[in-house]
């Protein structure tokens, strides 16, 4: 699959994203500039971790107003792939293509650890060969995590199954519903706040990553 | 520009002595800009003026070794064509009067000193040293120092392995905030700071000039007082998003081979980067003022030249490469412009407004700085040992003292710092922030790098001599015991006022010390830095020298620190003696240090890196780590804790004291584990390498028990120990 990995200025999670969809799953991945209005073809857009702009006024607030991010819309309008993993989830809320928002952790801190994820719909191409309650291990590392969403949107959220992985056992960021990841409705768009690249090889601690990154 | 005058002298930190030094060498009398660059250059923090005779005496020498101390950082080959680029240094006094800032801008300025050398900087670490945490004071300094690395490492993207947290009242007012760095460079990427072609142009590039800073290096080179507070402004602000863009910048400027040499602005600001640069070529360097992107309208000269304002880098092209440098920059959102020029006749000139407003022969201010032999006179060490009248060392009630310990603040986990930090980030983690080193990959090799910081200040109180040996030998204690070989270290020496002879003597001794065990273990120093003036009203800091020491090893032969599996046998490999002077146990009984501290036995220590090493080799280690302050029992309750496994421990009469058995800080000793199959292999290993081994017990059950002593259940230490520190920083308030 042909995998793009868009790079803000202040992405930090993109040589990730590039080396374990690339080096180690061996998708044909490759960068994507800000600046850029051609998505060169890929399949699945990834946007990474890191701190876009300095995520000085709001995280994520000011990359959806990056050339790129007009194209990555229209991709994924048309049913194209996209992943944005923590900031990325960020600038996804931002730009309107998931619903909700993420604030500060409850715990007021950056919050670094490996946590268990469980499986909550498997109506996703990202998690389409896994069984609702799966357990995944992946780690978290932010300060802007808590997903928020009124309790409209939540039910919303719920019946249309758009919630794809809750934090199991403790919720590291006061998340609503200890949710750590959802999808749009038509579940072609999947935004969360665990690293699923940084756990792609055994050696790194899992491996359990690499299951949801096609 | 007006003549510089005694009075101007004094308020720069220079000596009556020294300002007539620098009169005559000039053969006139300075202006106001030459003398303040004088002075700069002069001070402790850039000239090391108190510290060189000693510092002559590291080891910096060594097979692996590509560059030793003298650049923005050192090198070591890693094989494979890769090296390891890292140094240490402290940011002590800005932390202290403004933590969050001082600490975040401490670990920018070591991540530029790292990339400054082509390489891609891909782990920090930072060893912390604080008052009691039940002084609201020492909370909030702390509470601010672990947000700024946090908030500035995790952004600009560079993952943290931890490091030492050690408290203890003498850093009261005075925190010790040491920042480590390390990167990977291809060895034809690694680029000097140097300038060393007459006609080659100087390019500003990062961040404006602001008039921030101005005169940290002087602030770092005076003691802390009360006055210390109105210095505020001297601390500079960080903006990690903007190096982060200079990271890529800059790396982008190596890979594409445009620049010749690269210096990122730190102390001293523009003033240091270019006089080191042209130094280090014995070139000149002619400055623009009038070029300088600036921040403030009407800068002078001497704000411009002295200005510490962040994320800031000089680089050095040829003529025909300066459009290209442009363009990576303006790719990056960052500006770049052309302040001056390398040329050959040695002398620094600055050039304001078409004028020249100072001109100095560099020499004087690298090479030809002051160099001072300092005065040095023993301290009564003895009266430091001596035990506190009415003291009973203690040979009763086990169980609380093992829990009083795992609650301690010297004693309990250090989740509290790590979970702010990044650790995962960059994909080469393969231990975090644990009771060992931390360990990453370096990626298209089987190379495992292993990074441990130590530093031993109760034992330097006590010995400084011993204190220095017994720092590098923990350190590299705890590499060998996970399977490591150490390869250099980089060292940051904290400690008060060198001006009195008995500080001068700690500093001396212990840096011998370390010099004589770096020697024995045959490890080179290949960077570092010093921090004097670690003082405050109530006293100087614990003698503090911190080595971060770095190990290689091949992927799959390594071993965890924590137990790994139940019904694996635990054994004591090394002596115990009597020696319960300077240890935790004391320290947490009375608040005090004192005693005779450990013996060093360097041959025990080299006899026990064998069998870790050939142990490891084979595969037969399931865990093993080192046993240093507080002794057995701390490392039983730290492999339970961390492993959430129990211990049943028999100890055996051996002539030692139960106390002593369990607290004594004896060194040359590490805990391991085996599968009982595998003990007779051990034991072999130990006996061809003489080291002692004892079986003490197995890992498993629901309790830490010692047969006749105590049985406490893992889940009760296991609160104590994780929440400790917790509790005292998220539930005490500030």
């Amino acid at each position: 699959m042909k995998v793009g990995v868009v790079i803000f200025p202040g992405s930090n999670c993109d040589m990730d994203a590039l080396w374990t969809t690339g080096a180690v799953k061996h998708h044909e991945s490759f960068p994507i500039w800000h600046q850029s209005q051609d998505l060169n073809g890929a399949e699945l857009i990834i946007l990474p971790g890191g701190f876009s702009y300095g995520d000085y006024l709001r995280t994520g607030a000011i990359a959806k107003f990056s050339p790129v991010m007009e194209k990555v819309i229209a991709h994924a309008n048309s049913g194209g792939l996209v992943l944005g993993i923590c900031n990325g989830f960020q600038i996804l809320t931002e730009s309107g293509l998931l619903p909700g928002a993420l604030l500060r952790n409850d715990t007021l801190k950056f919050e670094s650890r490996w946590v268990e994820l469980s499986v909550e719909t498997t109506r996703t191409k990202f998690t389409k060969n896994l069984s609702k309650g799966d357990v995944l291990n992946i780690p978290i590392a932010h300060g802007d995590g808590r997903y928020y969403i009124d309790n409209i949107g939540l039910d919303s959220l719920i019946s249309h199954d758009q919630i794809v992985f809750r934090y199991k056992g403790r919720n590291p960021n006061g998340s609503v519903h200890a949710i750590a990841g959802i999808c749009n409705r038509e579940g072609n768009v999947l935004g969360m706040m665990p690293h699923p690249e940084r756990a792609g090889e055994d050696v790194l601690g899992s491996s359990d990553g690499l299951k949801i990154l096609l | 520009m007006r003549e510089g005058t005694f009075q101007d002298a004094q308020n720069f930190g220079l000596t009556k002595v020294e300002f007539e030094d620098i009169k005559t060498r000039l053969e006139k009398t300075p202006n106001f800009l030459e003398l303040a660059i004088f002075s700069v250059m002069w001070s402790e923090h850039c000239s090391y003026k108190s510290s060189r005779m000693v510092l002559k005496n590291f080891p910096t020498q060594g097979p692996a070794v590509i560059q030793g101390p003298g650049e923005n950082a050192g090198v070591v080959d890693i094989g494979d064509g890769y090296t390891a680029i890292f140094k240490v240094e402290s940011h002590n006094h800005p932390s202290a009067i403004e933590p969050y800032q001082g600490a975040a801008t401490g670990v920018g300025g070591i991540i530029r000193d790292v990339f400054t050398m082509g390489a891609r900087p891909i782990l920090s670490l930072d060893p912390l040293f604080f008052g009691h945490p039940n002084d609201p004071h020492n909370r909030s300094l702390l509470e601010g120092v672990v947000a700024g690395i946090s908030g500035y490492g995790n952004c600009v993207g560079v993952p943290n392995a931890g490091g030492e947290l050690h408290f203890d009242k003498s850093y009261t007012i005075n925190p010790l905030v040491n920042v480590f760095c390390l990167g990977i460079a291809k060895k034809e990427e690694i680029r000097y700071a140097r300038a060393s072609e007459p006609g080659d142009i100087v390019m500003l590039i990062g961040a404006r000039t602001g008039r921030d800073g101005i005169h940290g290096a002087t602030f770092a080179s005076d003691v802390l007082s009360k006055e210390s507070e109105e210095k505020r402004s001297a601390v500079q602000v960080g903006d990690p998003f903007l190096e982060k863009l200079l990271i890529e910048a800059t790396l982008e400027l190596i890979e594409k081979d445009l620049v010749e040499g690269v210096q990122d602005l730190g102390a001293a600001g523009l003033t240091s980067s270019s006089v080191e640069m042209a130094g280090r070529g014995d070139m000149g360097l002619v400055l623009n003022i009038d070029a300088v992107p600036k921040r403030a309208e009407n800068m002078t000269a001497y704000e411009v030249m002295l200005s510490e304002s962040q994320e800031r880098m000089l680089v050095i092209c040829k003529p025909d490469r300066v459009e290209s440098v442009s363009q990576i920059l303006t790719k990056w959102e960052l500006e770049s412009a052309v302040v001056g020029e390398v040329t050959a006749d040695g002398l620094l000139t600055v050039i304001e407004k078409g004028e020249i407003v100072a001109t100095i022969p560099i020499p004087h201010l690298t090479k030809g700085a002051p160099c001072y032999k300092m005065e040095t006179s023993r301290p009564n060490l003895e009266e430091r040992r001596r035990e506190p009248h009415g003291f009973q060392v203690p040979s009763w009630d086990y169980a609380n003292l093992v829990k009083k310990m795992a609650s301690s603040f010297n004693g309990c986990s250090r989740e509290w710092v790590w979970h702010q930090y990044d650790t995962t980030l960059l994909t080469n983690t393969v231990i975090p922030p644990s009771l060992g080193p931390g360990i990453v990959r370096v990626k298209g090799t089987d190379t495992l790098l292993a990074i441990k910081s130590d530093a031993k200040p109760r034992h330097c109180y006590l010995n400084p001599f011993g204190g220095g040996q017994a720092t590098i030998c923990e350190a590299a204690r705890n590499l060998w015991a996970a399977g490591f070989t150490p390869l250099a270290v980089s060292d940051c020496l904290n400690f008060g006022n060198p001006t009195n002879p008995e500080i001068y003597y700690e500093f001396e001794q212990s840096v011998l010390g370390m010099c004589d065990a770096l020697r024995a273990l045959n490890i080179p120093v290949i960077s570092g830095n010093v921090s004097f003036y670690n003082e405050s009203p109530s006293g100087a800091i614990k003698p503090t020298p911190v080595v971060v020491m770095v190990g290689k090893a091949r992927a799959g032969k390594i071993n965890k620190p924590d137990f790994q599996n139940t019904g694996d046998v635990i054994v004591l490999l090394g002596e115990t003696l009597s020696e319960l002077g300077g240890s935790a146990l004391f320290e947490m009984l009375t608040g005090e240090t004192f005693g005779t501290p450990p013996m060093i036995r360097i041959n025990a220590e080299v006899s026990l890196s064998k069998t870790l090493l050939a142990a490891t080799g084979e595969g037969i280690i399931r865990s093993a780590t080192d046993l240093s302050e507080g002794g057995l029992a701390q490392a039983l309750v730290e492999c339970v804790c961390n492993s959430g496994l129990g211990a049943q421990i028999a100890l055996k009469a051996t002539g030692i004291h139960i106390t002593e058995q369990l607290f004594s800080e004896s060194n040359a000793r590490a805990l391991v584990t085996v599968s009982p199959d595998c003990v007779s292999r051990l034991t072999e290993i130990c006996a061809q390498n003489e080291t002692q081994i004892r079986i003490l017990g197995v890992v498993g059950g629901r309790t830490l028990s010692v047969t006749g002593s105590f049985d406490i259940p893992v889940q009760e230490l296991k609160e104590l120990y994780d929440n400790s520190l917790r509790k005292v920083m998220d539930e005490q308030g500030l």
